[in-house]
């Protein structure tokens, strides 16, 4: 009898589970299949490569083929200048968005609605109507060709949405602790960097992983900004050597493999701070 | 006291007042005033009245063809890329499913690659005679496309890519659907609705503001997509894919028009906000934003 009832249970739920397990199977090879693709193209030979009907598995794995790409290809150089950007801008972006965020979530001083207004405004405006200008004010002083226009933009509250992010968070942490914080003569910097940090981690990792992402995949801003080969981030490195040989689809993919890796283990790593960061500017924003 | 804090507030405050006024609404005005003069990037600039907006609208091939491009590849990119999203989160939100987590990091892998290198990717399988794309296409003995490579199929193609990263949007909707009150949806059991009912009458008013929230910003990213443009087909086939970013990329850093592209930017800026208007009007007061807020 229970033995029935049991069976009888199983398969009241199965065909539709079954169904949905299979889309859902269906979905992760659409989504793996073209990273696949990208791994066995940097794998293969370059007459493999352009063999017809296209081979779905390498006939044998070429690994010497990334050897053969850092020899052409200044990887290290590349990987060097975007750290060069990458650091100091994740550091200025976390820095100086989690002051804004905590003057605008937890001070009251005159002039905030309109600050926080003008923040909101920023988010919403489209950058490509600031770009002409940002770039003759930094060919006027002198700044194309460096990093100092990625730096400043970070050092400055480092984007509109992030300071957004800090302020939501700051918000919701009760305010007795600065109260009794102010009691026993802290000051504000000293509540800032001792109280609020620390019970920021959270929201301050999820921004500092999306700077992270911003500037490792940021295309347009050094395409516009940076001449010199030598000043290069990967993101443009990959472009010049796809410029150089136009039919190597095995080190372009290799390149791109390059590229791809640190950023899908960062969100591997980082991914609850991820994701709550994309559910907080969603769902609340 | 109070005057403590308003100094302290300001001094937080200082950085990004410094970037707000002199890194966005100074050079958004700045903008304007150059859209109105023949600026380049060496030497000094004349003020030339409307001119660059009257050749814009009336003598400028490119511009027509730039914004309908735009429009067809926006409106296709937010209609697939929500509608996959949406799919995929409905798929996950069943509760019976096992390895959420697993299928959910999965599917949001394609949004963590980044732009030049999944540029590079879809171009090579996209690739009419070596690529992915026909090679299956062919295996299943049906018709292959010339994809990015011919005129027709190339917005298409890149459409087909953007859903690609449906991720972003589909993490949104997950935490939409967790938020639908499921005594809301017993109500319509016990009424004896089907899943079709509970979807149309309950699940899509509830996550109503996400559905908004995402379509808005999909309308707006799809509006200033540049990297699929630039580095996949350069605005080609028969300028097929010249999406406006790109168009004022080329006007001003290519051309050298630095006045001309600023009038650009800001007819498309025009254009941008005159649709999320639209869109506020049409889909923002079906919104159910609850009892609060």
């Amino acid at each position: 009898m229970t033995r029935i009832e049991l069976r009888k249970k199983k398969r009241k739920f199965r065909p539709s589970l079954i169904i949905l397990y299979a889309f859902l199977i269906a979905g992760t090879f659409v989504c793996l299949v073209p990273l696949y693709w990208m791994l066995r193209s940097s794998l293969m030979s370059n007459a493999e490569i352009f063999v017809f009907p296209p081979r779905f598995f390498p006939s044998s794995w070429r690994w010497n083929n990334y050897v053969k790409t850092f020899q052409n290809f200044e990887a290290l150089m590349y990987f060097t200048n975007t750290m060069k950007i990458l650091v100091p801008c994740v550091i200025g972006t976390v820095l100086t968005s989690a002051m804004a965020g905590y003057a605008l979530g937890r001070l009251s001083f005159p002039g905030k609605k309109i600050w926080f207004a003008l923040t909101i405004g920023a988010m919403i405006l489209p950058g490509h109507v600031v770009l002409i200008p940002l770039y003759l004010t930094y060919s006027f002083i002198g700044a194309t060709n460096t990093y100092t226009p990625f730096y400043l933009a970070a050092w400055c509250g480092g984007g509109a949405a992030n300071v957004f992010l800090m302020r939501q968070f700051m918000r919701t942490l009760p305010r007795e602790y600065d109260e009794s914080a102010m009691i026993d003569g802290a000051s504000r910097l000293q509540i800032f960097l001792r109280i609020l940090v620390p019970l920021c981690a959270p929201i301050l990792i999820t921004v500092a992983i999306f700077t992270f992402m911003f500037y490792w995949n940021d295309f347009q801003g050094p395409l516009i900004y940076l001449r010199s080969d030598n000043k290069f981030t990967l993101a443009l490195g990959i472009l010049s050597l796809r410029g150089a040989y136009a039919s190597k689809w095995n080190y372009i993919m290799a390149a791109s493999l390059v590229m791809v890796v640190p950023a899908v283990l960062l969100f591997a790593v980082g991914q609850r701070y991820f994701i709550e960061g994309i559910v907080l500017t969603g769902v609340k924003g | 006291m109070r005057r403590n804090e308003a100094i302290a507030g300001y001094l937080f405050m200082l950085p990004l007042i410094i970037g707000i006024v002199f890194l966005t609404y100074g050079q958004f005005v700045y903008s304007l005033i150059i859209s109105f003069t023949d600026q380049s990037v060496f030497g000094a600039s004349n003020f030339v009245g409307f001119q660059n907006y009257t050749k814009l609208l009336t003598e400028d091939f490119f511009f027509w063809k730039s914004i309908k491009a735009t429009m067809l590849y926006a409106f296709g990119s937010v209609i697939a890329t929500q509608l996959a999203a949406l799919a995929v989160a409905l798929l996950l939100n069943n509760k019976h499913l096992r390895g959420k987590t697993f299928f959910r990091t999965i599917f949001y892998i394609p949004s963590i690659v980044p732009a030049v290198a999944s540029c590079l990717l879809w171009m090579w399988m996209f690739n009419p005679d070596f690529g992915l794309f026909n090679a299956f296409l062919k295996a299943l003995g049906l018709p292959t496309s010339k994809w990015i490579y011919a005129e027709s199929s190339a917005v298409p193609s890149l459409v087909l890519m953007s859903a690609w990263a449906c991720g972003a949007p589909m993490v949104i909707y997950l935490s939409g659907l967790a938020n639908v009150p499921p005594s809301l949806l017993e109500a319509v059991d016990i009424d004896g609705g089907g899943a079709w009912t509970k979807f149309i009458h309950i699940t899509i008013p509830m996550i109503s503001p996400v559905l908004f929230y995402n379509t808005l910003m999909g309308v707006i990213a799809g509006f200033m997509t540049f990297t699929n443009s630039y580095v996949m087909t350069e605005g080609g086939p028969n300028n097929a894919t010249l999406f406006v970013n790109y168009l004022i990329y080329r006007d001003a850093f290519q051309y050298n028009e630095f006045g001309y592209a600023s009038a650009l930017a800001w007819i498309v800026f025009l254009v941008l906000a005159v649709l999320t208007l639209i869109i506020f009007r049409f889909f923002g007061k079906k919104v159910y934003y609850g009892d609060k807020d």
